[in-house]
């Protein structure tokens, strides 16, 4: 068992309590930068994938996990990012240029969302939502001039002081530290009173109010950061994929977003990595074990999609508290052995609040 | 054919397709005016009910009355199933949580359609089929009126099992307020249920009446989407505000089909689902419940 | 010195007059009660001072500024708090971010220190814990303060309401029905709270009340309110004596 001596206030404020921690942490830093020497492209490209989709995993935890506002158009501000940073790209603009520019048009469509729902709670705001981003995916399908539509639009190489960003590995370092960063800003959004002041307006928007948060305000700027974050996961998800079209931003990929972080676990950083990695790998888990399959089980189309659906469902009925919670129950059941009790690990009944009394 | 006899067709379409999102709108309403679950799997339901409807003329061989009745109680019976083995275990989660599970269960029923019904379109004889109604110039489809009468009647048949029925003020009770409706005696847990079968039952209807337009198949249930900006429009209030909402929708999709250059249909019932919540928030006929503090 | 008044203050919704032409002063340093049937507009005046609801008619002026329009997030930025008749903590929450959440109105650093954890925002996280732990040690929450609200029983709930607010620093308080829930004991301890709150910290409090021994024993003056018109204001021994006042609640005539 472990205990945390406390001498100050500032130890309370750290990112990582625990000397331990950031010895594991750093252990595991190192081994991330090693990997592209130790395994191969398919395995690499992979892993960036999951870094871009944690990327935006971040963005919409903030968003829905911390303030509590459903989003189910996410995939729209993947998609404004991923675009912004092609046409720019081919525009001759700088990399270190289109990456900034990608996140802040991003963001501009975050607020542009953002403050007409300003007044719309749970369910009203998951449609406007939803209607966003369709009428996003559909404005990038018909806006051919600039994203040429259906035929797609090729993704050039970008360079940063002469080095190409070129293939699996470029991807995975870029992915990686920008994945880095965001947590970092997400760690320092959670430790300050913006971040309290935003659960403070998912639990209870009135006594923020009177607790002098300006909800509208905190609304608004949690949309721009979450929509920010993600625009930069969109503008590297072009560099993964080469090649843009328009149909890779529809509903399913928001589905995709929120089950990340719901999977992961709702209201941890750790829960999005987490997630990302369960989406990502769980089409390459089936892949793998396709043709061992009994019957035609393997081989029939839509077990993607429904092996998808059925884990959300059984998550949901067992587990929702999602991969973090089961981790944390976890390593309570180790750090209590042998003297742990079955009742400390039964789950507690939830009752959520009504929106009517 | 002239402008007027034009439009007019436009709008009896329009109705015609407004009406299934409106049935749509309603079971989705139902459920979310007695539970606060918002059911993003309704449009699967009603594509389960149109299989289902299929299996039983074509497979089976029945007649069309019979068997669509059968595919409607069938239908019913699965939602009625499916509050009881799934939907009543998360009672009392955040309502993002329901939202996930519906949207999981949704994939699973569409995988599951797909499995047993292959991914193709699949029709049956209506009685509503390729017939046609001719005013001089102007040709109406049989399953277009059927659609608009069709709905039309089991709306009539709703309101008075709501109003009249025993059954129906019980449900009324529960869903506006719980507590209340335990200690007069009411089985609330069943009664619930009960809701998510006569939801299911008219989405099954929705399928039926949508068939001889449009076909089944796999995806139909992308409907559902359409059928949100109906029931947001109605303002979550009342039978008719979900069908008011949904024939607004499409006829307005059918104005922009015809009026504006290519490309603007798909968007319109986003966009005017948008304008609506904007400008607003609770829809046409809303009911504003705000919270005391 | 009047730190806060009420000017033909009217609320109406639709047909139903809530408060109707009520006027009144709080002096700085008193403690004032609001007591009345249910339903006589008690905590819809709570909901127009803390800007909750926008009055139909009249004004409200605090310490010399009118803020019958002010939008609602900036009253605890003035100075005034409160706490709610059903507890509106963040349940989610333990006790101490809970409080913390009460200092927000003195944040200082902006949004964008904030995002990169400058020094300013440092400061100001540790300025504001050591706000939240004095209010702790006022409150004796001391064990309470990494519970989460959602597992804490009822009667410390209260208090950390109470808590909460006072992290706002104000300097007036508004108490809506805060012995609603507790024994006998709780209520004693609740009302020493008060007048602690009055003395040592020299905050002025307007409580809504229904406990007549509480508002006995805590207020300076109090003001009787039904059907959302004002029936009499003065010591708690002349209110209580006003035949209005005993009319309203018991019906009929006083006993000679």
């Amino acid at each position: 068992m472990r205990t945390l001596f406390k001498t100050g206030y500032r130890q309370d404020l750290r990112i990582w309590r625990h000397p331990g921690d950031i010895l594991w942490y750093g252990l595991l830093g190192l081994v991330l930068l090693a990997l592209p020497r130790l395994l191969g492209e398919f395995y690499i490209g992979e892993l960036g994938a999951v870094y871009i989709f944690a990327i935006a995993g971040v963005g919409l935890m903030l968003l829905t996990g911390y303030t509590g506002l459903v989003n189910l158009g996410h995939a729209a501000f993947l998609g404004i990012g991923a675009y912004t940073n092609a046409v720019l790209l081919t525009a001759g603009w700088p990399y270190l240029l289109t990456l900034p520019a990608s996140a802040l048009l991003a963001a501009i469509a975050g607020v542009a969302i953002g403050i007409p729902t300003l007044r719309m709670s749970g369910l009203y705001l998951a449609i406007a939502t939803l209607a966003f981003g369709q009428i996003v995916a559909s404005v990038l399908e018909k806006w051919d001039s600039v994203t040429h539509g259906f035929n797609g639009l090729p993704v050039p190489i970008p360079e940063i002081f002469g080095f190409p960003i070129q293939g699996a590995t470029g991807v995975y370092y870029t992915a990686l530290v920008l994945l880095v960063a965001v947590l970092w800003i997400a760690a320092n959004i959670l430790r300050t009173p913006f971040g309290r002041a935003l659960v403070a307006i998912r639990d209870s928007e009135v006594s923020a109010r009177s607790m002098g948060i300006n909800v509208a305000l905190y609304k608004t700027i949690a949309f721009a950061v979450a929509a920010a974050m993600t625009g930069l996961a969109g503008a590297l998800f072009a560099q993964y994929v080469n090649f843009l079209a328009p149909d890779s931003f529809d509903v399913l990929l928001s589905v995709q977003f929120l089950t990340i972080v719901f999977v992961g676990g709702i209201g941890s950083l750790q829960g999005v990595i987490y997630g990302a990695l369960f989406v990502r790998l769980l089409p390459q888990g089936i892949a793998l074990v396709r043709d061992d399959l009994p019957g035609h089980i393997g081989h029939l189309p839509g077990l993607e999609p429904s092996l998808f659906g059925l884990f959300l469902v059984l998550t949901i009925l067992f587990q929702p508290t999602g991969i973090y919670g089961g981790w944390l129950r976890a390593k309570a059941w180790f750090q209590d052995f042998p003297l742990h009790r079955a009742s400390g690990f039964r789950r507690q009944r939830t009752y959520a609040r009504s929106e009517r009394t | 054919m002239t402008d007027a006899l034009r439009l007019l067709e436009l709008i009896v379409n329009g109705a015609a397709g407004g009406c299934i999102y409106g049935l749509i709108a309603l079971g989705f309403v139902l459920i979310y005016k007695a539970t606060e679950v918002i059911n993003f799997a309704q449009g699967d339901v009603m594509m389960l009910g149109g299989f289902a409807a299929f299996s039983f003329i074509t497979w089976l061989g029945l007649n069309y009355w019979v068997g669509a009745a059968l595919a409607v109680l069938t239908t019913a019976a699965f939602g009625y199933l499916l509050d009881v083995i799934v939907i009543r275990r998360v009672i009392g989660q955040p309502q993002f949580a329901v939202v996930m599970l519906t949207l999981g269960l949704g994939f699973i029923f569409r995988a599951v359609a797909g499995i047993a019904w292959g991914y193709d379109s699949v029709g049956y004889d209506t009685p509503f089929t390729n017939h046609t109604i001719k005013f001089g110039n102007f040709v109406l489809g049989y399953d277009s009126l059927s659609i608009i009468g069709g709905t039309v009647l089991l709306c009539a048949v709703l309101y008075l099992f709501f109003s009249r029925t025993r059954l129906g003020v019980a449900m009324q009770a529960a869903s506006q307020n719980q507590l209340a409706a335990y200690y007069m005696g009411i089985p609330v847990r069943t009664i619930f249920s009960l809701i998510w079968a006569i939801s299911a039952g008219v989405s099954g209807v929705a399928a039926i009446l949508l068939t001889p337009v449009s076909m089944v198949d796999v995806n139909m249930g992308f409907l559902g989407i359409k059928a949100f900006a109906a029931a947001v429009l109605g303002g979550f209030g009342s039978i008719p505000g979900a069908l008011v909402g949904g024939v607004v929708i499409g006829i307005a999709e059918q104005l922009a089909g015809f009026y504006l250059p290519a490309g603007f249909q798909d968007v319109t019932a986003n966009v005017v689902l948008l304008a609506t919540l904007i400008l607003m928030p609770h829809g046409l006929f809303s009911q504003r419940i705000v919270k005391r503090v | 010195m009047a730190l806060f008044r009420a000017e033909n203050l009217a609320m109406r919704f639709g047909g139903i007059r809530a408060v109707d032409e009520v006027s009144f002063e709080v002096t700085e340093g008193e403690v004032f009660a609001i007591i009345g049937p249910n339903g006589a507009g008690k905590t819809t005046i709570f909901n127009l001072i803390s800007r909750l609801y926008t009055p139909t008619a009249g004004r409200m002026i605090f310490r010399d500024r009118d803020i019958t329009a002010i939008p609602p997030h900036r009253i605890a930025g003035l100075g005034i708090a409160r706490t709610f008749q059903n507890i509106e903590l963040f349940a989610n929450a333990t006790v101490l971010q809970n409080l913390l959440i009460g200092c927000h109105c003195h944040v200082r650093a902006s949004i964008l220190a904030q995002l990169v954890f400058a020094p300013s925002a440092r400061r100001d996280e540790i300025a504001h814990r050591e706000k939240a732990e004095d209010v702790i040690a006022f409150l004796d929450l001391q064990r309470y303060r990494d519970s989460l609200i959602s597992g804490l029983p009822y009667g410390v709930r209260k208090v950390v309401e109470l808590g909460r607010a006072l992290c706002t620093e104000p300097k007036l308080l508004l108490l809506d029905e805060p012995s609603s829930g507790l024994n006998t004991e709780e209520t004693e301890v609740m009302g020493f709270w008060i007048e602690d709150i009055k003395k040592d910290l020299g905050i002025t409090v307007i409580m809504v009340e229904h406990d007549m021994n509480l508002v006995r024993q805590v207020s300076d003056r109090v003001m009787a309110l039904n059907f959302g018109r004002l029936l009499a204001l003065g010591t708690p021994a002349e209110v209580q004596s006003h035949p209005e006042v005993i009319r309203a609640y018991i019906g009929g005539e006083a006993p000679a």
